[in-house]
C-alpha cells in the first residue's frame, strides 16, 4: 500500500504543478491573439508592443506547461499500469487524438509565431497565434474528455475484463465534459485576466514608461476577467447541479452533509469529526443546498451515510467516502476565490467607467497580490474533482488501489517522486524569477514613431 | 489490411518520424559544447533548431498516445517496466525543453552556461536511452504471464544494449552535424562539415558492430536470413553514401542519406519485431503481440479514421514550417 500512496502523491504533485501553467496558457493565448488582431487591423504600435510584452511572459509559461505535460502522458503507464490496461481502449484514444489534432498544431505554430515576426506576412503570422490559441484550448477539451470518463463513464461495455469503447460520440459528448470544459475554459480566461491585470496595475502604480500600454492592458483584462469570472461561476452552478445527480457522494463530501436532508441545508462553516461522521460545530442555512441543487427550496440531497449504505449494496463492502475535510474546504476556497474575483472585476469596471483606475492607488496596490486568486481556485477545484471521486479511479468501475502498477517497487516510485519534486521545485524558482524579471521590465521604451528596428530573429 | 497491422505500421511511422526529426535536434544539442565556443556560436547552433524542436518532440508524444490508444497493454507494460529509464528520459526532456526557452532570458554567463549544459545533457541522455530501449525491444525482456516486466533497471543495461545506445548517439550526432552544416554559414558551417567528416567513419564502425551483435543477440536478423532484404541493405547503402556526399560537400544529400539510414534501421527493427510488440525472454507464449495487446476493433476503427485525416495534415504544415525557415542562420540574425 506504500506503493499506492506514493503513486497517488506523485500524481498529485505532478498534476497540480502542471496545472499551474495550463490555465494561463489557455487564457493568455486567446488574449494575445486578440491583441495582435487589433494590431494587424489598426496598425497601432501600442497593440504590437502589448502583444510582444505579454507574448514574452506567455512563452516562459508555455514552456513549463509543455514539459510538465509530457510527464502527465507517460505516468499513467508508469504508475497506473493496471488502470491503463483496464481503460486503455477508451482513455488512450482522446490522448492520442489530442496529440494529433491539437498538440502538433500548438507546438509547430508556436515556433512559427516566435520565429516568424519578420519572416512572414502579417496576416499569416497573426494566423499562427490564433492557431496556437485554438489548438491549446482544443487540447484541453480532449484531456477533459478523458478525465470526464473517469468521473462519469459513458459509451463503454465491460468485455474481456476491461472497459471497451462502444460509442465514441457518447464519449465525446459526455454530460460531464459538457459542463466541465467551459468551466475550465473560462477559468483559463480568468487566470490570464488577473495575471495581466496584476502586472499592469504594478506598472500603472509606478508610472513606468509606456503607461498607455499598461492602461489599455488593464482595461482589457478587467473586461476579460469579468466575463471569465462570471461565466465560471454560472457554469460552476450547472456543474454542481449535475454533480448532485451524477456523483452525489462528491457533493455530499463537498458540503459535509452526513445524512440526507429534504430540504437540504447548506453549511457556511463546519468543523466536523471526520472519522465519527458528525458535526462538531456548524452554521447552516436551511434549504439553501436544495436551492443550489434544484433551483427550488425543496428536494432531497443525499448524505454521506446514506450513500455509503447505497454503494455497499451496489458494489460490495468497502469505504466509499472520499476525504471530507479537503473536499469541503477546497470547495469553499474555490467558490470564495471566485466570488472575490467577480467583486474585484466589478470594482475594476466601475473604476474604468469613472476614469479613475489610475487614481486608485490602493486598488492598484492590491491587484498584484490578487494574481494568486485564480491559481488558488484552479488548484482547489481540481482537488475537489479528483479527491471527491475517491476511492474510485473510474467512478463505479475501478478503485484506485486496483489501478496501481503491481510490478514497480516502492523505492523506485519514491525515487522518482523525490526526483520530480526537486526538479520541479528548482524550475519553479527559475520560472518565477524570469516571470518577475520580464513582468517588471519596461515594455519597449523607445518613443513610438521611431520604432523601425526589426525584432531579434534569435529568440533563444 | 487488418487494423492491428495498420496500427503497428502507424506506430512504426511515428517513431521513424520522431527519430528522423528529433534525431537531428538531439545531435545539434550534443554538439553544442563542442562547436559553440562563444555565446554567438552557441546562439547560432541553438537557433538552427529553434523553430523546430518542439514540433519534433510531439512525434514522440503522439507515438506514446497512439501506443496507449491502439496497444494499451504495450503502453502499460513498457512504461511500468522501463520505469527508471523513462523517468530519466522525462527529467532530461523537461530540463532540455525549458532550457531552450530560458537560456537567452538572462545575460549572465553563469545562467546561460547552466541551461546550455541542460541542453547538452537533455540531448545526450535521450539519444543514448533510445538506442538502449530499442535494443531491449529487439532482444526481449523479462515479461511474465500477466504481461508485467519482472526484471530490474540494471537488466536493461546489457553490453549489447549499451552498444546500441552508443550507435544511436553516433547516428543522431552525425545527423545533427549534417543539419548544422545545412542551416549555418561560413565558419560554423565549416566546423559542422569537419565534424561530420570526422564522425562518419566511427559511426559506420559502431553501427556495423551493432549489426553483428544483433545477429548474435536477437532473432530479428535470423528471421531475415542471409539475404536480409531491401530495408537493411538500403540502410547500409545510405550509411556508406553519407561519406561520399560529405566529401563532395553535398550536405543536403548527406542529410537525406543519414535520415534514410535512421528510417530504414527503425523499419528493419520493427519489421523484425512484427507481429510482436514486446518479446518475453522468459516464455514466448507471454510475448505481447498486435493481437493480444491491442484495443478493441471499434477503437481501432475510430482511431484509424482520425489518423488518416490528421497525419497527412500534420505532415503538410510541418513541412511548410521547414520551408518558411529554410534560410541559413547567420551571425547578423543573432546579434540582437
Amino acid at each position: 500500500m506504500v506503493n499506492l500512496d506514493l503513486a497517488r502523491l506523485q500524481f498529485a504533485v505532478t498534476t497540480i504543478y502542471h496545472f499551474f501553467f495550463v490555465p494561463l496558457t489557455l487564457g493568455l493565448s486567446i488574449l494575445i491573439a486578440i491583441m495582435q488582431t487589433q494590431y494587424v487591423r489598426t496598425g497601432d504600435e501600442t497593440y504590437k508592443r502589448m502583444t510582444k510584452f505579454w507574448g514574452k511572459l506567455f512563452l516562459i509559461n508555455f514552456a513549463m506547461g509543455v514539459v510538465t505535460g509530457i510527464v502527465q502522458e507517460f505516468q499513467f503507464g508508469m504508475n497506473w499500469s493496471e488502470y491503463s490496461r483496464f481503460v486503455g481502449d477508451i482513455f488512450g484514444a482522446p490522448l492520442a487524438i489530442e496529440a494529433l489534432m491539437a498538440f502538433f498544431i500548438e507546438s509547430t505554430f508556436l515556433g512559427v509565431w516566435t520565429f516568424g515576426w519578420d519572416k512572414l506576412p502579417k496576416r499569416v503570422h497573426l494566423a499562427s497565434i490564433w492557431l496556437v490559441a485554438i489548438a491549446s484550448n482544443l487540447s484541453a477539451l480532449w484531456i477533459l474528455i478523458a478525465n470526464s470518463f473517469m468521473q462519469e463513464p459513458v459509451g463503454y461495455a465491460l468485455r474481456n475484463g476491461r472497459a471497451e469503447m462502444t460509442d465514441f460520440i457518447a464519449l465525446i459528448t459526455n454530460p460531464h465534459v459538457i459542463v466541465q470544459y467551459p468551466h475550465v475554459l473560462f477559468s483559463g480566461i480568468t487566470t490570464a485576466a488577473f495575471f495581466v491585470l496584476g502586472i499592469s496595475a504594478w506598472h500603472l502604480l509606478r508610472q513606468s514608461k509606456n503607461t498607455a500600454l499598461f492602461r489599455r492592458s488593464a482595461q482589457w483584462a478587467i473586461v476579460y476577467g469579468l466575463i471569465g469570472s462570471i461565466m465560471v461561476a454560472m457554469i460552476g452552478h450547472q456543474q454542481a447541479q449535475h454533480m448532485v445527480k451524477a456523483q452525489p457522494m462528491k457533493m455530499a463530501a463537498a458540503e459535509a452533509l452526513w445524512d440526507s436532508e429534504s430540504p437540504a441545508s447548506m453549511s457556511l462553516f463546519t468543523i466536523g469529526d471526520e472519522p465519527g461522521r458528525k458535526d462538531v460545530f456548524s452554521i447552516r442555512v436551511p434549504g439553501l443546498l436544495s436551492f443550489l441543487a434544484y433551483n427550488r427550496f425543496e428536494g432531497e440531497v443525499k448524505g454521506i451515510n446514506d450513500l455509503q449504505a447505497e454503494y455497499e449494496a451496489t458494489y460490495g463492502p468497502g469505504n466509499y467516502v472520499p476525504p471530507i475535510a479537503i473536499s469541503y474546504w477546497s470547495f469553499r476556497l474555490m467558490v470564495g476565490a471566485g466570488m472575490l474575483m467577480i467583486a474585484l472585476a466589478l470594482f475594476g469596471l466601475y473604476s474604468v467607467i469613472q476614469k479613475k483606475l489610475d487614481k486608485s492607488p490602493r486598488f492598484l496596490r492590491l491587484l498584484p497580490f490578487m494574481i494568486f486568486l485564480p491559481y488558488l481556485a484552479n488548484t482547489a477545484g481540481w482537488l475537489l474533482t479528483e479527491l471527491g471521486r475517491q476511492p474510485w479511479i473510474v467512478f463505479g468501475l475501478q478503485r484506485v488501489d486496483d489501478a496501481v502498477s503491481p510490478n514497480v517497487a516502492p523505492e523506485i516510485v519514491l525515487l522518482s517522486l523525490v526526483g520530480f519534486t526537486l526538479v520541479y521545485g528548482v524550475l519553479m524558482i527559475a520560472d518565477i524569477y524570469l516571470l518577475a524579471k520580464f513582468a517588471r521590465a519596461d515594455a519597449d521604451p523607445t518613443p513610438l514613431p521611431e520604432e523601425v528596428q526589426p525584432a531579434p530573429a534569435a529568440s533563444y | 489490411m487488418e487494423l492491428n497491422t495498420l496500427w503497428f505500421i502507424l506506430i512504426a511511422v511515428l517513431f521513424i518520424g520522431f527519430f528522423f526529426l528529433e534525431g537531428f535536434d538531439y545531435g545539434v544539442g550534443v554538439l553544442l559544447p563542442f562547436l559553440g565556443k562563444n555565446d554567438d556560436d552557441r546562439r547560432i547552433i541553438i537557433n538552427s533548431i529553434g523553430p523546430f524542436w518542439d514540433g519534433n518532440e510531439v512525434w514522440l508524444l503522439t507515438a506514446g498516445g497512439a501506443m496507449f490508444a491502439a496497444f494499451p497493454q504495450m503502453y502499460a507494460t513498457m512504461f511500468s517496466g522501463f520505469y527508471l529509464a523513462l523517468f530519466l528520459l522525462l527529467i532530461t526532456l523537461i530540463l532540455r525543453g525549458v532550457a531552450f526557452e530560458f537560456r537567452s532570458k538572462d545575460e549572465r554567463p553563469g545562467w546561460r552556461n547552466l541551461w546550455d549544459w541542460m541542453i547538452f545533457i537533455g540531448s545526450l541522455v535521450p539519444a543514448i536511452l533510445w538506442g538502449v530501449a530499442l535494443s531491449n525491444l529487439a532482444r526481449g525482456v523479462a515479461i511474465d504471464a500477466d504481461m508485467n516486466y519482472v526484471g530490474t533497471f540494471w537488466d536493461l543495461l546489457s553490453p549489447y544494449s549499451l552498444l546500441s545506445g552508443v550507435a544511436s548517439l553516433a547516428a543522431f550526432t552525425l545527423h545533427g552535424a549534417l543539419f548544422l552544416s545545412l542551416k549555418t554559414e561560413g565558419e560554423m558551417a565549416e566546423k559542422a562539415h569537419k565534424t561530420a567528416t570526422r564522425l562518419w567513419i566511427p559511426t559506420v564502425v559502431v553501427i556495423l558492430v551493432f549489426v553483428v551483435a544483433s545477429y548474435a543477440s536477437t532473432d530479428i536478423f535470423q528471421k531475415l536470413g542471409v539475404n536480409p532484404g531491401i530495408a537493411p541493405l538500403g540502410a547500409f547503402a545510405a550509411l556508406l553514401s553519407i561519406g561520399y556526399f560529405i566529401r563532395e560537400r553535398r550536405h543536403g544529400w548527406a542529410f537525406i542519406a543519414s535520415g534514410v539510414t535512421l528510417a530504414l534501421s527503425i523499419f528493419t527493427i520493427f519489421s523484425g519485431l512484427y507481429p510482436r510488440l514486446i518479446i518475453s525472454n522468459l516464455n514466448h507464449d507471454w510475448d505481447l503481440t498486435i493481437e493480444n495487446a491491442s484495443s478493441s476493433p471499434y477503437t481501432l476503427q475510430v482511431m484509424t479514421v482520425v489518423a488518416l485525416i490528421f497525419v497527412p495534415i500534420v505532415l503538410l504544415y510541418q513541412g511548410w514550417t521547414y520551408w518558411v525557415f529554410r534560410k541559413r542562420i547567420t551571425k547578423q540574425d543573432v546579434h540582437y
